[in-house]
């Protein structure tokens, strides 16, 4: 590093440190750039296919109430999936880039959206468990240093909380409900609870690229802590729906003022990672037949803003 | 390759959020001519009645000061405090001014 560079890199750790923002023109150091371009696409691959498995359910929904609640959330995960790549793009990097890397494999999304939605009541556990994880890690970045993001994450929270309690009113009049309509909730409840954990990422002893984002203010809490402030923040809630959380070792520690609970399998999360969930093959090929599939449209709408073009330029040159 | 299968150019997008304020930029969007973007970007930026109007301008066509240029821009107003109300201490009787 030359000594205008090193002088640079100081002047930025020092801004950043101030809680100031970097905004696109910025200089920054190449490991932040990158470092945000893969934390922001991978964020925003995970809105885009997790409109899958709840996509799945809008043709099922069980009235037309439920129908357009879940369209409007569907889509409002395709607005954050949107307003993400735009702030990724900030940094240098394409769209077509990013989607190749989606569809190549290259690029990863979050985990969670490997996992089926079997019955109605997953409608439920995913708004109040996935979204409820997902708004538990995403309000921090509000407050993230670089500004794009920052502003993405704001219009993001400000939505998602309707996600959240849509779901946790699906489980709720699932729970209040028939026997059979409880037991769906309760089976929903066990599928998604160890996965939505696995959400905050690897232990912190396990986390090697943590210490650097939070020097960048990049990220605020470590994993374990959102893991801990969400298990906290939930146990009562399920406690209210009258279901039971799938983990023997959950319970009220009262030295330290916070629920214990179990050890997460780890081998399934690293397993589901490198592309061996029980959803990974048919997430992926529902985004490629989709872009494919959209292929027609790109370009006919590009040939009709060129047509377009060329007509209004003849015009001015007739004109004059 | 053919033009066609290049990405749509980007838009960035300044809506109103009310009558009466300044539009303010909201964010980006890609579409294939403004027709377009301006129907995405009610799509993308607007599901919850954010704005009552939408300007979008093709990002290529703005013209940015630069960071670098920041200090020169900017830090001449700086001594000036003079230009700030503050500046005239006068007596109390006028403190309405
Ligand atoms: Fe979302
Ligand atoms: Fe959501």
């Amino acid at each position: 590093m030359s000594p205008v560079e090193m002088n640079l890199e100081a002047r930025f750790d020092a801004y950043v440190a101030e809680e100031k923002k970097i905004e696109p023109k910025d200089w920054m150091p190449d490991a932040y750039r990158k470092t945000l371009i893969r934390q922001i696409s991978q964020h925003a691959h995970s809105e885009i296919v997790g409109m899958l498995p709840e996509g799945n359910w809008i043709s099922r929904a069980p009235s037309l109430k439920r129908k357009a609640i879940l369209l409007a959330k569907v889509q409002d995960e395709a607005g954050h999936g949107l307003y993400l790549y735009s702030a990724a793009e900030t940094l240098g990097v394409t769209r077509e880039q990013m989607l190749d890397d989606l569809h190549t494999g290259k690029a990863k999304y979050s985990s969670i959206f490997n996992y089926p939605t079997l019955t109605w009541a997953d409608m439920g556990a995913v708004g109040w468990l996935v979204d409820g994880a997902a708004i538990m890690n995403q309000v921090p970045l509000c407050k993230c240093s670089y500004g794009p993001y920052a502003r993405a994450m704001v219009r993001v929270c400000k939505e998602e909380s309707f996600h959240q309690r849509q779901g946790f009113q699906v489980m709720l009049n699932l729970a209040q409900g028939t026997p059979e309509q409880k037991a769906m909730a309760q089976d929903a409840l066990n599928r998604w609870w160890w996965p939505s954990l696995m959400m905050f990422g690897p232990n912190d002893s396990d986390s090697p690229h943590s210490a650097q984002s939070m020097k960048w203010n990049i990220k605020r809490f470590s994993n374990d802590e959102l893991r801990q402030r969400f298990v906290d923040m939930t146990v009562p809630q399920a406690e209210l729906l009258g279901l039971t959380i799938p983990d023997s070792d959950l319970r009220w520690n009262e030295e330290r003022g916070h629920y214990d609970f179990g050890e997460i399998q780890w081998e399934e999360f690293y397993n589901v990672i490198k592309g061996n969930g029980p959803c990974n093959k048919e997430r992926l090929a529902a985004r490629v037949k989709a872009h494919e599939d959209g292929a027609w449209v790109r370009e006919a709408a590009n040939a009709y803003a060129q047509k377009q073009q060329a007509k209004k330029t003849n015009a001015t040159t007739h004109a004059a | 390759m053919s033009s066609t299968q290049h990405e749509w150019p980007l838009w960035e997008v300044f809506i109103r959020s009310r009558q009466g304020l300044g539009h303010k930029h909201a964010g980006s969007l890609h579409a294939a001519d403004a027709e377009m973007a301006i129907q995405n970007a009610r799509d993308v930026y607007t599901r919850r009645q954010e704005g009552v109007s939408i300007w979008v301008v093709p990002a290529d066509a703005i013209a940015a000061s630069s960071p670098d240029d920041k200090e020169v821009m900017f830090d001449p107003a700086n001594d000036k405090v003079y230009r700030h109300p503050t500046f005239y201490k006068l007596p109390d009787e006028v403190n309405n001014m």
